[in-house]
């Protein structure tokens, strides 16, 4: 059967058509994407790399409730310009535990990958309410909201560890049993520093200096 | 089938032909007026949440301190909008057009049909709300969260099998290409969205994904480039080849180049999306291949490009008086423009710069406006004044709305583009002892003048878009959809009966 009367028969042939859409369309994935899911080294964690404490884990959720990956990225390139602006690159390993991963696609702001101990956490409480506080130039929207809300608010954190347990994070039993009790008394605003301080501390202590 | 043979079976017949077959059954068109409607409706919101975002970047202290105002909420709001309530009500309506026209046969089950226009708009008010209220996945294009993500899978297979249904009781044997292209659309994104959603529910708005850090990068950008490659672009194609030759009264200029392209284009579309993640943290050879089939990729967009513009070829005399094909015409320049453009900045080099920068937010209007948003005001300027049997209310404020999208969407283009290039050099810039030349922040407070372009270009597309919904309202005002029927079958590409004994 030559290529034109194959085709021609696809052409009236409903099923056969929805089979060659689905056929076609499917090799990239199968040839490009597979792969990255079944390699290994990509699940590896970094030295320092671990699972998200239930503060940390509480602030990352707010840091996605308010879409802040919309403006800034979590994704440092191994360019000079870029290291010397941010810190070292980003390696895979220190997204092990990231579900979504966040690392953007617009910096309106700046990356925000290697922002852990960069500033204190009352720089963080004051930029966070009202940006143009301390930064005049500032176009970020304030979060007033976070310093009113309870950091429990945010969500049932013991079916969320547990869930993160059923995709493989190694929590312990002691850690989900106790995170009720470690966002007590902290505000939304509270986790969600606590969260921008861990950001970027999952490398080994060589490569950070 | 020869090269124009079937365009011929697309040309004949059709809309107003008086020699219809009075016993033949009638087209199931106001479920595609109702789809008209909603789409211009959450053109007009969506495009108003996009003027207000540009305005937060020059004014952030607009949002009031509510936090549904607030940029990050907003502006999902914004792309879901666009995309699910303007772009997929859009592709709803004409392929429920298209479809009974090329097959000559009244939707399979208007009834489903009619679930499926009410359900999805449900779909994009409530998921929109809840993006507002913080329900967020964060996946671009994918925002929303697993509910909606499980009622966009159940709706989209039913708007398949309306589709579907229509084209496998078909009176005419070939299936015109028109349909290969909305076929692919609701294939492909049916699998896209089902795989890159996966996700382990905690709460009714919270979910965790099922992949992790930089595989699920990957599964992201496999999924967000090909919404745009199969919905925004493959989506809006089958819109141009059903559209464009009916419009110009021409034949596609090559039917067997349009069948090519289309195969190239649903195979080499799929590998692009890595190029969304260069220099990042995942496998090289995966950015690399994302790059040759970028390039690759390049070579049916085109085709499909110079086919519709060679299409009509022929009639450039009617561009001066109709404003429906003016917009499918210029939305093909613009597609061309963007196709090229989308290839050159997947190059390492050229991506370096653009990155992360306003380049990318250029790119994409140039895509949203000026292909996506010009050729379905053109197809709508068509098809409304045919759907109830009347002309359009007014010619004129069509011309003008034609000469604010282009404005617009140029201002929007070029500002962009200055913010890009000069936030991309600006950061990589450093002096001879490699010290970095500028601070962040300065370089964001330069923006500010491109920035007031761009929301000045966002009004003027939006006033133009303001003007069609009062266009089409008026047409449509107190009128009622006109009974079409099918044409008859040409015995040469009448389905052969099989005779039972």
């Amino acid at each position: 059967m030559s290529a034109l009367s194959l085709h021609k028969r696809i052409e009236e042939n409903t099923g056969l058509l929805i089979f060659g859409i689905l056929f076609v369309s499917s090799i990239g994935g199968l040839v490009q994407i597979l792969p990255v899911l079944n390699q290994e080294s990509l699940q590896e964690p970094t030295a320092n790399t671990k699972p998200y404490t239930a503060v940390e884990l509480t602030g990352r959720d707010i840091y996605i409730r308010e879409g802040c990956s919309v403006c800034h990225s979590q994704q440092i390139r191994p360019l000079i310009a870029e290291v010397e602006r941010y810190g070292p690159y980003s390696r895979a390993g220190e997204f092990v535990y990231d579900r979504p991963f966040l690392w953007g696609s617009k910096r309106t702001g700046p990356d925000l990958h290697r922002i852990g101990g960069k500033f204190s956490d009352d720089w963080h409480r004051v930029h966070l309410i009202d940006p143009r506080a301390v930064v005049p130039e500032s176009i970020m929207p304030g979060y007033p909201w976070l310093a009113s809300r309870d950091a429990s608010q945010t969500g049932d954190i013991v079916a969320k560890m547990q869930a993160l347990s059923t995709l493989g994070h190694p929590y312990t039993q002691e850690q989900i049993d106790a995170a009720e009790s470690d966002l007590e008394g902290l505000l939304e605003i509270d986790a969600l520093i606590v969260y921008l301080q861990m950001l970027g501390t999952g490398l080994d202590e060589e490569i950070i200096r | 089938m020869s090269v124009t043979e079937a365009t011929k079976i697309e040309t004949a017949g059709g809309v107003n032909d008086p020699l219809f077959d009075s016993s033949a059954e009638s087209y199931e068109d106001k479920v595609v007026i109702r789809l008209i409607q909603f789409s211009v409706i959450w053109a007009v919101v969506a495009m108003t949440a996009g003027v207000y975002l540009s305005a937060e970047l020059l004014w952030p202290t607009i949002d009031f301190g509510q936090f549904w105002l607030s940029f990050g909420r907003l502006r999902p709001l914004h792309t879901n909008g666009i995309i699910f309530g303007f772009g997929v009500s859009a592709l709803m309506a004409t392929g429920f057009y298209s479809v009974q026209r090329t097959s000559h046969v009244r939707l399979y089950s208007p009834r489903l049909a009619w679930f499926c226009c009410y359900a999805w708009q449900l779909i994009v008010l409530l998921g929109g709300l809840s993006l507002l209220a913080g329900w967020n996945s964060t996946k671009e294009y994918a925002e929303l969260e697993w509910p909606f993500d499980i009622a966009i899978a159940i709706v989209w297979v039913l708007f398949g099998v309306v589709f579907f249904g229509t084209i496998a009781t078909r009176k005419i044997r070939p299936i015109y290409i028109s349909n290969w292209f909305y076929g692919a659309l609701i294939i492909v994104i049916a699998m896209l969205h089902i795989v890159n959603n996966l996700a382990i529910p905690v709460t009714l708005g919270k979910s965790y994904s099922l992949y992790a850090g930089a595989q699920d990068a990957v599964v992201q950008w496999w999924y967000g480039h090909n919404a745009v490659g199969f919905l925004l672009t493959g989506g809006f194609l089958g819109m141009m080849y059903y559209f464009l030759p009916k419009h110009s009264g021409r034949p596609i200029w090559s039917y067997r180049l349009s069948v090519v392209a289309f195969w190239a284009f649903t195979y080499s579309y799929i590998w692009a999306g890595p190029h969304h993640l260069h220099y990042s943290a995942i496998p090289e050879w995966v950015q690399s291949l994302a790059v040759v089939m970028s390039v690759i990729l390049l070579a049916p967009s085109w085709a499909t490009m110079i086919n519709g513009i060679m299409t009509v070829s022929t009639a450039w005399e009617k561009l001066k008086t109709d404003p429906a094909l003016k917009f499918i015409v210029l939305s093909l320049a613009f597609y061309g423009l963007a196709t090229f453009e989308g290839p050159m900045m997947s190059f390492p080099s050229v991506n370096v710069v653009s990155h992360f920068t306003d380049w990318t937010i250029g790119h994409v209007h140039s895509g949203a406006l000026g292909w996506n948003a010009m050729i379905t005001y053109g197809t709508f300027y068509f098809m409304v004044p045919r759907l109830v049997g009347v002309p359009l209310y007014s010619v004129r404020l069509a011309n003008l709305h034609f000469w604010l999208a282009l404005a617009g969407t140029m201002l929007y283009i070029v500002s962009m583009w200055g913010a890009g290039v000069s936030q991309g050099l600006l950061w990589l810039s450093v002096d001879e002892i490699g010290e970095l030349s500028f601070s962040f922040k300065d370089i964001m407070a330069s923006m500010q003048p491109f920035y007031a372009l761009r929301l000045i270009a966002g009004l003027i597309f939006l006033i133009g878009t303001c003007f069609m919904a009062f266009n089409l309202f008026k047409t449509l005002a107190g009128k009622h959809a006109v009974v079409v029927k099918a044409p008859p079958v040409d015995p040469a590409y009448a389905i052969a009966k099989e005779v039972t004994a």
